[in-house]
């Protein structure tokens, strides 16, 4: 019963939508002829509604996955009636149909999340945004109704579910995607501003500084969920990297790509009426990302070719859907561009100027990502099978992030509109001898790599840089979304040193331990005092006892213990390698436990990565200065409309006495 | 900045933009023909090696009694081979992925030394019943089995 109701609300809430579309659509036409269509009215109170139903059923899908309900075939498919209730819940949206639902759902609530609030644009583009917002969500719900219904019921109840992909049940991949589809969602309300004011001709500030909020909270959520994702590899692989470069990982990087030079552009549009169809352009791209993103990875595409064979209805849905978005909205870019008037002008050595050059890079990299991630699939249709990895990524997208890291460094030191270097001289020259003298240093006593030597150098620079905007200031008086700023370039360059420690410095150890045995890793010794059987919930495991001192403490110290695991799962039956980590301040130790030999050996495989957790360090600083600028961008916003209010009443008060008198 | 130039600043900064995109496509399509990590079969790695510093991938069934470990207890040897029995042996220092096993289908990311042996950096083998490499996926367990028979036929001694 609960799973029909799931699907009706869901079938109401796309009517909704439809209906949403169409009075946009309906006000859009005949506003030209001075009368205002009765139909605008229905789009605010429809975007609200529809949200209410997609609220119903995707609650309704975590029900029937709450109590395993195994008539629903996805459950059947995806859940399994002994498993912890928290990877019961995240089941439901740990598949293809659930995480579509997730994703209109949380589409629709930002929908009416404007329709509701947003009070400040003219009411025609709000009408035209939440049109486009309909339309988008349209596609979605028929892509779930027609090819990918999450209620559909089995003709006969399984007995029991297959159970979730044991990789899958941790609770850092049970919340990572949510996360990261808030962050895509939160780009198609930026989308539908941008189509919202190409279709009324306002590219304005105004416009800027409304869609704003949104790409940046879309931008932070992009940074937790990769910066969540990577971490989730690391550890749960037990391959001891961080970045495989692999298809899904790069479907979130790509949109983040796009959202950081949207943020910074849509930056400029604010504040300084610049780059207008650069920005609009951007909004497009960095939504197609995110929606190129979602197919990429569920649809299974990437994982195989052939899996698109396999079900070639939903293979071809989402190439119409693509189709549609991404081609409708360039197309409307392209005839509609012309009609953006210019913007305001700006010499080439100004920050609008270093701002033009970061998002041209990243833009650049976005591209290198994305020929690199599709290659593959270009090649399968002429027969030839390739992998591409990071051979390809590290180098190429190298070439384009390196000089972006050295403008992001002087960028913020420059003035709107124009500006001279010489003026800048001096920071200029500090941080040219502090990437000097880390260059030397590091290069004299450790023989590195390339990559990793300059971004060292360049993590230092960029420290040091990232506080400079705030010399000569009085910190108390620091706007908020200019802390943000410093906070997020700061988290780039901790995250920069990070990277290149680990790949610098890393040091592995492979070794095959008798019990009692102890090996060398980096600055550690590892003795393996046991193997032990351990059983959880839904899973047995063997459980190795490493001891772990410091090379330099005696040996009755008091050690570090670390208990990585071979677990095998009964449902479905799957064998995965839970490594262990030991954190420190200055790096992590790592470790996994493989098979027993012949002879009652235990492989092992130790790592020790210094500063590595300084990557996800890093992505935590970068995303909460994306929170600090929203905080101050919204307080700045409120401020700013109790003013205007506070001053249209006072005006209506003085005119109420004029007439008065 | 000169009047004309000023006039002109949106078709310049247009023309940047659009100079540095097709110059990342031509290196990134540059870079994808020489960068790619091409997959080869043991037949075709046989007749057609690829240069000892290429990272390729190797993909085939391993077999049946070639799985052997060395004595300093993580270096493993073992053969990939196909359908049409060709032979790669395989050099691999690690932790292998659970479900490898002798019989089972495995891909190998690595080189090709001079000598003929592929010293692998990493295996990737079937994660669960579901996920098979997709390199392997058109060798169904019919056509594996056959390879395991044949391979058992053809070296009796095992």
């Amino acid at each position: 019963m609960i799973a029909e109701i799931g699907l009706a609300s869901l079938w109401l809430a796309a009517v909704l939508a439809l209906l949403q579309l169409a009075g946009g659509v309906l006000a859009f036409r005949t506003d030209g002829t001075g009368g205002e269509n009765p139909m605008g009215m229905f789009i605010r109170p429809a975007a609200i509604v529809q949200a209410f139903f997609a609220a119903c059923s995707f609650v309704a899908l975590l029900y029937v996955f709450a109590v395993t309900d195994l008539s629903v075939k996805l459950v059947a498919a995806n859940s399994h009636s002994a498993k912890p209730m928290i990877f019961k819940l995240a089941g439901s949206w740990g598949n293809h149909e659930g995480s579509m639902l997730l994703w209109v759902t949380v589409m629709a609530f930002s929908g009416a999340l404007i329709a509701a609030l947003e009070r400040r644009l003219p009411e025609r583009m709000m009408q035209a945004t939440l049109a486009a917002q309909g339309f988008v969500a349209l596609g979605f719900y028929a892509f779930l109704l027609f090819s990918s219904n999450p209620f559909e019921r089995l003709e006969v109840p399984a007995p029991e579910g297959m159970g979730l992909n044991p990789l899958l049940q941790d609770i850092g991949l049970a919340l990572h995607p949510p996360v990261l589809y808030f962050g895509y969602v939160g780009l198609s309300v930026a989308f539908s501003f941008a189509v919202g004011a190409l279709l009324t001709r306002q590219v304005t500030p105004e416009f800027a500084r409304v869609s704003r909020p949104w790409v940046l909270a879309a931008w932070v959520c992009l940074t937790m969920g990769i910066t969540a994702g990577s971490y989730w590899a690391y550890y749960e692989l037990g391959w001891g990297g961080w970045w495989f470069w692999d298809p899904v990982e790069n479907a979130s990087l790509m949109p983040w790509l796009a959202a950081t030079a949207l943020l910074h552009s849509i930056s400029v549009l604010a504040a300084r009426d610049a780059l207008r169809a650069w920005t609009i352009l951007l909004g497009v791209i960095a939504f197609s990302m995110s929606m190129l993103g979602t197919f990429l990875v569920r649809s299974g595409i990437l994982t195989s070719v052939h899996a698109f064979a396999v079900d070639p209805e939903r293979g071809m849905f989402i190439l119409v859907l693509l189709g549609i978005y991404i081609g409708g909205a360039l197309l409307l870019f392209g005839l509609r561009a012309g009609a953006v008037a210019e913007g305001e002008r700006f010499a080439a050595t100004s920050r609008e100027g270093a701002l033009v050059v970061n998002n041209v890079l990243l833009s650049a990299t976005l591209g290198i990502v994305l020929l690199g991630t599709l290659y593959p699939l270009l090649t399968e249709a002429f027969d030839v099978r390739v992998s591409v990895g990071p051979n390809y990524f590290n180098p190429v997208s190298a070439i384009f992030v390196l000089p972006m890291l050295v403008v992001m460094a002087i960028g913020p030191l420059l003035r709107w509109r124009r500006d001279r270097l010489e003026r800048v001289m001096k920071p200029l020259a500090l941080l040219t001898v502090i990437g000097a003298v880390v260059l030397a240093i590091v290069a004299l006593v450790a023989d590195i790599a390339f990559l990793p030597l300059v971004g060292l150098a360049l993590a230092a620079i960029l420290a040091v840089a990232s506080f400079i905007p705030l010399r000569r200031r009085k910190l108390t008086r620091v706007p908020l979304a200019t802390w943000g700023m410093v906070v997020a370039h700061f988290g780039i360059a901790v995250a920069l040193f990070g990277m290149a420690s680990e790949s610098a410095f890393s040091s592995e150890r492979l070794a095959a331990l008798e019990v009692g045995e102890t090996a060398q890793a980096g600055p550690w010794r590892v003795t393996l005092n046991g193997v032990d059987p351990v059983a959880g919930p839904n899973w047995t495991a063997l459980e190795g006892r490493l001891a772990v001192r410091a090379e330099d403490a005696s040996r009755t110290s008091e050690p570090i213990m670390m208990a990585p695991q071979s677990r095998t799962f009964w449902a479905p039956v799957q064998q995965t390698t839970e490594s262990a980590l030991a954190t420190r301040w200055n790096g992590q130790l790592y470790a996994v436990l493989g098979n027993q030999l012949d002879d009652g050996r235990w492989q092992l495989r130790l790592w020790w990565k210094p500063f590595v957790t300084f990557i996800w360090y890093g992505g935590l600083l970068i995303a909460f200065g994306g929170v600090l600028s929203i905080i101050g961008r919204v307080r700045k916003d409120l401020t700013r409309r109790s003013v205007r209010s506070r001053l249209a009443s006072r005006r209506a008060d003085e005119r109420a006495l004029e007439a008065a008198a | 900045m000169s009047a004309l130039k000023a006039k002109h600043q949106r078709l310049v900064l247009g023309l940047i933009a659009l100079l540095a995109l097709v110059g990342a496509g031509l290196l990134a399509a540059y870079a994808l023909r020489n960068q790619a990590d091409y997959f080869y079969l043991p037949g075709q790695m046989l007749a057609d090696p690829p240069r000892p510093d290429r990272d390729v991938r190797l993909g085939g069934m391993v077999e049946e009694g070639s799985l052997a470990t060395q004595p300093d207890g993580v270096t493993l040897a073992f053969v990939v081979t196909d359908k049409d029995r060709a032979r790669v042996p395989v050099r691999f220092s690690g932790i292998v992925p659970d479900l490898f096993v002798e019989g089972s289908g495995v891909v190998a990311e690595g080189r090709l030394r001079s000598d003929g042996v592929f010293e692998a950096s990493n295996l990737l083998a079937k994660h669960d019943e579901n996920y098979i490499p997709r390199e392997l996926e058109d060798m169904t367990k019919a056509q594996a089995e056959q390879i395991v028979a044949e391979t058992r036929a053809a070296d009796p001694g095992t």
